[in-house]
């Protein structure tokens, strides 16, 4: 039985702006289960950072939560009080930043940043120092003890990135959330990192919400995938049915353009020509149609349900729409 | 006669040896792909070419002419054929100009004050696929797509034989990546243009290039055909680059040789062959320095090749 630990329902957030209200995430609807790893994918302004600062509730002075409910283990953090969220985050939810050069304090040891996130722990500072060393050896930094004594210049990036995820899962999370982790990194390291995370998610069975646009890295390391367009949903499911048989036009086509995926040099590459619609004045109807090649009449004036076609594959698309209620 | 042709350059800053001796050349119209992980001195290598990095040692030659430590005088008016192509799309456009003022800024450099600056904006404009209103606006108006276009603008703007294009891609969204890769590969193919261009992302190189070099430390450990390197790559620290490609394919079976430990301080380089303590195929031999070995267009600096 899969316990529910993160449910996002009917999630609406707007950004007040000279120019009126920007919708930034419309009805966002997907849940993260216990010990699960959730991917989010989507192209810039897709909605993933909203979305990520909206569930830790670290949002700009213009957000509007206009609808739905962020459950965590069934407490709507949306009613939550400062207070409580301020106990919830770095406890029960962490966050690794795209960024591992910008991430740690440049003037302090990551042995003394590593006491100062255990200021809630009432253990004394050998204790805490020893927990520190031990969470830099299980993301494979080699002689942590030396290391605690370093500064953050003194690490590459990747060991920096490691070092974060290791602060991240001090507090052992119930929900490691990940935003754009290996971005900033290139391919040989992503590739530890990910190995990293897919050891470290069996050793504390926490749930990671997963932000990345690497198609690549998310096909690897997710069990389920949330496939964002303009600040909504339009395709969710298992790994395998989103990248073996995608149901929406928008998910086909942005694997059709990972260049990975090409295997045989190509003189042209496939793209998806138009561009995203101005969240401040949305168009009526689906909001990918003016991209889409396959769109139809009823895409111009309805905007289609986020349909389940089977099990846990969701798809917003008229062109699934008569499989899913038949 | 080649159109570059990089021998044994040598860059240090103070007692760290960033390049240790790189030498490759780029035939005109030929894009050429350097490859390797962060600090392996790609960016030191075509900054160096462009005369923006020092090279204390080796040479440099365009069409011909000797350019490395160069003077500026003898630089600007070469900067007319050789254009540069910057990392930071948005950080390398001045915020205080309008893109018009960006993409003829070179024409009024060079002293082209015949030339109708308003017609060659839209020219240019049009040649990268922006719409033409957009030479009144400013660098912060613009998506990151966009400033990369302005950016491809500005150096083709004066029609040169060769880009250095440090990482044109990073931070891009795969489905405009394509777009900058097919208009890079098309005008290439209207215009001549050669090409020395670094990434990271192994996926793009296989579009885009004609040959590659892989790099490590400040060192070329392999070149070759495009083709032949992803095919039959022969030096292990190549192999492991190319294993490292995530795929998007969640059943993709991935033969993953993974590299050991971190690349290792330029302050101390390991001797023997520097790639040794991390490399999965080391044999003994390896304590011993490789030297640069060519076999036909395919070149390897490894003691204990892979077949």
């Amino acid at each position: 039985m899969t316990e529910k630990l993160l449910e996002i329902d009917h999630l609406c957030v707007d950004y007040e702006t000279g120019r009126g209200d920007l919708k930034a995430l419309r009805d966002i609807t997907f849940n993260v289960n216990k010990g699960e790893i959730v991917g989010i994918v989507g192209e810039s302004g897709c909605g993933k950072s909203t979305l990520i600062s909206s569930i830790l509730r670290l949002t700009a002075p213009n957000t509007r939560f206009r609808e739905g409910e962020i459950r965590f283990k069934e407490q709507d953090l949306l009613q939550a009080s400062e207070r409580q969220m301020r106990d919830l985050r770095g406890s029960d939810i962490s966050i690794v930043f795209q960024d591992p050069m910008q991430t740690h304090n440049p003037v302090l040891t990551i042995g003394q940043q590593m006491l100062d996130i255990q200021h809630r722990s009432k253990q004394s500072k050998a204790d805490k120092l020893s927990h520190a060393a031990k969470m830099l050896g299980a993301v494979g930094i080699p002689d942590p003890d030396a290391r605690l004594k370093q500064y953050p210049h003194e690490f590459s990036g990747g060991m920096r990135q490691r070092i974060a995820i290791a602060m991240a899962l001090m507090s052992e999370p119930d929900l490691l959330i990940a935003d754009e982790p290996t971005t900033a990194l290139d391919a040989t390291l992503e590739v530890q990192i990910i190995e990293r995370l897919q050891e470290l998610q069996r050793e504390f069975h926490c749930a990671i919400l997963f932000i990345s646009h690497h198609l690549g890295v998310i096909a690897e390391l997710c069990d389920r995938v949330v496939v964002m367009y303009a600040g909504a949903v339009v395709e969710s499911g298992e790994v395998r049915e989103i990248f073996h048989n995608p149901k929406h036009p928008y998910t086909r086509r942005l694997i059709e353009c990972d260049p990975g995926h090409i295997k045989e040099r190509a003189r042209i590459l496939p793209t998806i020509p138009g561009e995203v619609p101005d969240l401040a004045n949305l168009p009526g109807g689906c909001i990918f149609r003016d991209r889409c090649d396959q769109a139809m009449a009823r895409c111009a004036t309805e905007v289609p349900p986020l349909d389940q076609l089977k099990e846990g594959h969701h798809a917003a698309c008229w062109l699934n729409h008569a499989e899913a209620t038949s | 006669m080649s159109l570059l042709n990089v021998v044994d350059l040598n860059t240090s800053y103070g007692p760290i040896n960033v390049l240790a001796g790189v030498s490759f050349t780029v035939e005109p119209g030929e894009t050429y792909a350097l490859v390797g992980e962060s600090g392996s001195g790609k960016t030191t290598v075509i900054r160096a070419i462009a005369g923006l990095a020092p090279a204390q040692d080796g040479s440099v030659t365009f069409e011909g002419q000797e350019i490395r430590g160069a003077p500026e005088s003898v630089m600007r008016p070469l900067r007319k054929d050789m254009a540069m192509m910057f990392q930071d799309p948005v950080g390398s456009l001045s915020p205080r100009l309008t893109i018009r003022s960006l993409i003829t800024e070179p024409y009024r450099i060079q002293g082209m004050k015949d030339r109708d600056l308003d017609a060659e904006a839209k020219r240019l404009l049009a040649m990268v696929n922006l719409p033409t209103h957009f030479a009144d606006r400013y660098p912060y108006q613009l998506s990151g797509g966009q400033a990369r276009r302005v950016g491809v603008a500005r150096a083709l703007a004066l029609e040169p034989k060769l880009i250095l294009a440090d990482e044109p891609t990073a931070g891009l969204d795969v489905s405009v990546q394509g777009e900058l890769l097919n208009l890079l590969n098309d005008l290439r193919e209207r215009l001549g243009l050669a090409m020395v261009i670094i990434t990271h992302n192994l996926s793009v190189v296989r579009h885009v290039a004609d040959r590659m070099g892989i790099m490590y430390l400040g060192r070329l450990v392999e070149e070759g055909t495009t083709e032949t390197i992803f095919n039959n790559p022969r030096h292990p620290y190549t192999r492991c680059l190319l294993s490292a490609n995530p795929e998007p394919d969640p059943d993709a079976r991935l033969e993953r040789i993974a590299l050991k430990g971190e690349p290792p301080s330029l302050l101390k380089r390991p001797s023997g062959c520097e790639f040794r303590e991390r490399c999965p195929f080391a044999k003994d031999i390896c304590t011993q320095t490789p030297q640069w070995e060519m076999n036909g267009d395919h070149g390897l600096r490894c003691l204990a090749p892979l077949s």
